[in-house]
């Protein structure tokens, strides 16, 4: 157990500086730089700003410092065009609210998703099958752009239950929770339906059947635990994806999350707050993934024998 | 054991069952939570004389002197004032602030302004003649590196000593004769020179606390800072949460305090223009920073008493890359300007925008010459006599496939789509559209890697000037490789002419050369179209849409 923990550790170390260091070079051989704007600045003046950032050096020598920054001084950078600002404060502020919409979303998807999923393959091929179903395929189709509005303008402008947009009282998170939990309800059903239907199958339930077994302990103790796997395997990575933020929910809701920053940082040529962001979502998804292998070691006996 | 699924389906539903119970609980309290208090936020804000209002985004900052965009002034204009300032209905008038006095000299090349003796920071600190002189010099130090310095150039020995080319700040025409005796030295006449004052950029900063904070010139100062800044304006920085909101209050020392009716303004940064509709419907705003053509035309059903269009200083044009061909030829240029219908695009897509027939909107009592009309039979001569005839299917295939560089903000495909529709209809040439992502495109523009490329320009200030001076040879916007001597030197005419009248005549004819030329193609002039709640009272329209926020009024029912 140790051993795989520690190896999938170094793997992920690996994985953070392999991505930071592409993102690095990307980010700079995009068009324009942090400093095209509609207003072209005069030429001394450029010279001195990218003096000032270390923007002028050679690519590698700037390479060099930001590592050098990265790891004796655990400093992500300052913001290009914010004076005074560091990628480190756009992230603290940012992320508790992302992950507090990531955690309300992770609930609902899964307090939706999975008894719909289990519903689904228990009465496989029965109304409520074809129901759960639909309203699965609904929630994949639908991209959360038109979710989002559609909620807002009927729940906010219509029946007048909650404010359209806004981050200022609990309330304000429904909509925003709903709207992202919806997507995600709706592949968990689908990966929930089909894990237990594989599990419902199997030789051991049909003998915990002829064993007199009751229904709710065959499904709870033995039909669940293996049925879940693929949920939870999809559920790791889509929790650190959730909990990092989403551009179109934040606009569309006015959330100040972490979300809106890796678009705008990308439009803005803000190079270290890129590269902060994407180094922190590297590191959630590693996280992420270890404690979903973890949860899958858990789940099947199989995986625990191998470690 | 064969009602197994069945079993197996009701004990999941009473799971499911009682899962959703619960949270229909909680969210019935979360709603009751909100539904308790469900006065609309603008009605509470309206009460308590509280502006709430769309400001599109984050700001970068609230350092004057750094920052540079529209955003920012919107709060700048509440928090600081500088020797002048706007006026809440004529954008042609001043109003003394910081200055109780502003005179020239008779060529109106020295400003002497008398500062007002109680002006006060909003930290209690007199407001003295050092703070503009400081600040003067902070903007213009190289090493500082303002991106707005240019507009300080203004200035007598400002343009030398922003680029290092003199150490010696005496030099620049900045005279603190005393403390509340400020004298301006100008590099020529510049009658218009209150016109100019009033940009931000003219502001003060408090010498006292900059210092506190750091060295006059460095960067990342934290003086702007909440908790740390102080102003001089009307207000003063309450509270500021990232991409969330930034408000402002009443600042105690303000000299005119008893004539400030708003008590304060909240600023929010919502860059997604439908959210900013949807909030202003739900009673969250009382003003939008813009309004989408789909909700114009809404509005205009709906509530026509909350939509406001009006015409703001800003021209958006085409500009041609003059050293490509065709386009080096100044047929083909006119004839491409001719042949679009002006007034259709602005009726359909833009929606409250006016035909432009000039580069510089109607402003200050500047008559623009009219240079541009839709002309479809001049056009198609134009382009024949430069070598492109037409076939028997009035095609012209001779006529190189040109691309439109845009980048996807707004309607600016539509007008593209649009205008490629009216060429090939009038012209029988056929053009290509290049979408690219904004910094992407302004960095194909201004490497000169376009043929046509969609672009605007807003106006800094209330002159022509503004306009004109950016076609100059060597301009960072110009960008179209266009240059003209005669229209240089007219300029440069213009700016040693002290007669207003004569100074416009210099002007007029800068502009027809250009316009003749015509190294951009004209399409529209702006205008702003934005949701306006009517309990606010004393806001009227204005060109810079600088608005002074302090005269407002928000009438309760």
């Amino acid at each position: 157990m140790v051993r795989i923990i520690l190896s999938r550790l170094l793997q992920g170390l690996v994985t953070l500086f392999v991505l930071v260091t592409i993102t690095f070079f990307l980010v700079r051989m995009m068009p324009g730089s942090p400093y095209t704007d509609e207003k072209a600045l005069p030429a001394h003046i450029l010279q001195q700003l990218e003096t000032q950032m270390g923007l002028n050096k050679p690519l590698p020598i700037q390479y060099g410092i930001y590592f050098k920054n990265l790891i004796f001084d655990q400093e992500l950078g300052p913001l290009i065009k914010r004076d005074g600002v560091y990628v480190g404060e756009i992230i603290s502020e940012s992320f508790p609210v992302s992950a507090l919409l990531g955690v309300l979303s992770i609930g609902i998807a899964l307090i939706i998703g999975i008894p719909a999923g289990i519903i689904a393959a228990v009465k496989k091929n029965g109304p409520l099958d074809y129901a759960s179903l639909a309203f699965a395929m609904v929630g994949i189709c639908l991209p959360s752009f038109v979710i989002g509005p559609l909620l807002a303008v009927t729940a906010g402008l219509g029946l007048k239950w909650l404010n359209v947009a806004g981050w200022n009282s609990p309330a304000d998170w429904i909509m925003p929770a709903l709207t992202l939990g919806m997507v995600n309800a709706a592949y968990l059903a689908r990966l929930t339906r089909g894990g237990m239907l594989d599990v419902l199958n199997q030789d051991y339930i049909r003998t915990a059947k002829a064993k007199g077994v009751p229904s709710w302990r065959i499904i709870t103790k033995h039909a669940l635990r293996g049925g879940l796997i693929p949920a939870v395997a999809y559920v790791g990575p889509a929790f650190a994806g959730m909990i990092s933020g989403s551009f179109v929910i934040e606009t569309i809701f006015q959330v100040p999350g972490m979300g809106q920053h890796f678009i705008n940082a990308t439009t803005d040529r803000e190079y270290f707050l890129i590269q902060g962001l994407v180094l922190f979502y590297g590191f959630l998804i590693v996280g992420a993934n270890l404690l979903s292998d973890l949860a899958q070691i858990a789940l099947n006996p199989r995986l625990r024998a191998a470690a | 054991m064969q009602n197994f699924p069945a079993n197996l389906a009701r004990e999941t539903l009473l799971l499911f069952r009682l899962m959703m119970h619960r949270a229909l609980i909680l969210i019935s309290t979360l709603l009751c939570l909100s539904g308790c208090q469900r006065k609309s936020q603008v009605a509470t804000a309206t009460e308590d004389g509280i502006f709430i209002i769309g400001n599109s985004n984050e700001p970068k900052g609230l350092d004057s002197q750094i920052v540079t965009g529209v955003l920012e002034s919107n709060i700048m204009r509440a928090m600081f004032e500088g020797l002048v300032s706007f006026h809440p209905s004529d954008d042609a008038k001043y109003v003394l602030t910081g200055a109780e006095a502003l005179e020239p000299d008779e060529t109106a090349t020295v400003w002497t302004a008398k500062l007002r003796h109680d002006a006060k920071w909003s930290d209690g600190t007199t407001v003295t003649a050092h703070d503009y002189a400081f600040a003067y010099e902070r903007m213009l130090s190289p090493e500082f590196a303002a991106k707005y310095a240019e507009m300080l150039y203004f200035l007598k020995g400002a343009d030398r000593f922003n680029k290092g080319e003199t150490k010696d700040f005496s030099e620049v025409g900045v005279e603190v004769v005393d403390d509340f005796t400020l004298k301006l030295t100008l590099r020529g006449p510049t009658p218009y020179f209150p016109q100019i004052l009033k940009h931000y950029t003219w502001n003060p900063v408090p010498r006292h606390v900059v210092l506190k904070h750091g060295t006059m010139t460095q960067k990342g100062n934290a003086w702007s800072k909440l908790g740390n800044i102080v102003s001089n304006g009307p207000y003063q920085l309450k509270s500021w949460r990232r991409t969330d909101h930034l408000e402002v209050e009443r600042n105690p020392y303000y000299w005119n305090a008893e004539n400030v009716t708003l008590n304060g303004i909240r600023y929010l940064p919502i860059n997604n223009s439908y959210t900013e509709a949807r909030m202003f419907r739900d009673g969250q705003l009382h003003m939008t920073y813009t309004a989408p053509p789909e909700i114009v035309d809404l509005m205009k059903k709906e509530h026509p008493e909350v939509l406001r269009q009006e015409p703001y200083v800003g021209t958006l044009f085409f500009r041609c890359n003059t050293t490509r061909k065709p386009l080096d030829d100044v047929r083909v240029r006119r004839a491409l300007n001719l042949a679009f219908d002006q007034q259709e695009i602005c009726d359909k897509i833009l929606r409250g925008y006016k035909p432009a027939f000039g580069m510089t909107p109607p402003m200050a009592g500047y008559t623009t010459p009219h240079a541009v009309r839709n002309d479809p039979e001049e056009a198609r001569r134009l382009l024949t006599a430069a070598g492109f005839p037409p076939n028997s299917e009035g095609v012209r295939p001779d006529f190189p496939r040109l691309k439109i560089l845009l980048a996807s903000r707004e309607t600016a495909a539509t007008v593209a789509q649009a205008i490629q529709a009216m060429w090939r209809k009038e012209l029988g040439i056929e053009v290509e559209i290049e979408n690219k992502e904004w910094t992407a495109y302004l960095a194909a523009m201004q490497d000169g890697e376009y043929d046509l490329a969609s672009s605007g320009w807003i106006g800094d200030y209330l002159d022509p000037l503004t306009f004109l001076e950016m076609w100059t040879k060597g301009n960072g916007n110009n960008l179209t490789g266009w240059s003209n001597e005669k229209y240089e030197d007219l300029l440069k005419q213009s700016h040693q002419e002290a007669d207003p009248t004569k100074r416009y005549q210099l002007l007029q004819e800068a502009e027809t050369i250009l316009t003749t030329e015509s190294p951009n193609l004209l399409l529209a002039w702006y205008a702003r179209n934005y949701l306006l709640d009517p309990a606010v009272e004393g806001w009227h329209p204005l060109l810079l849409d600088n608005h002074p926020y302090e005269v407002l009024r928000l009438r309760t029912k």
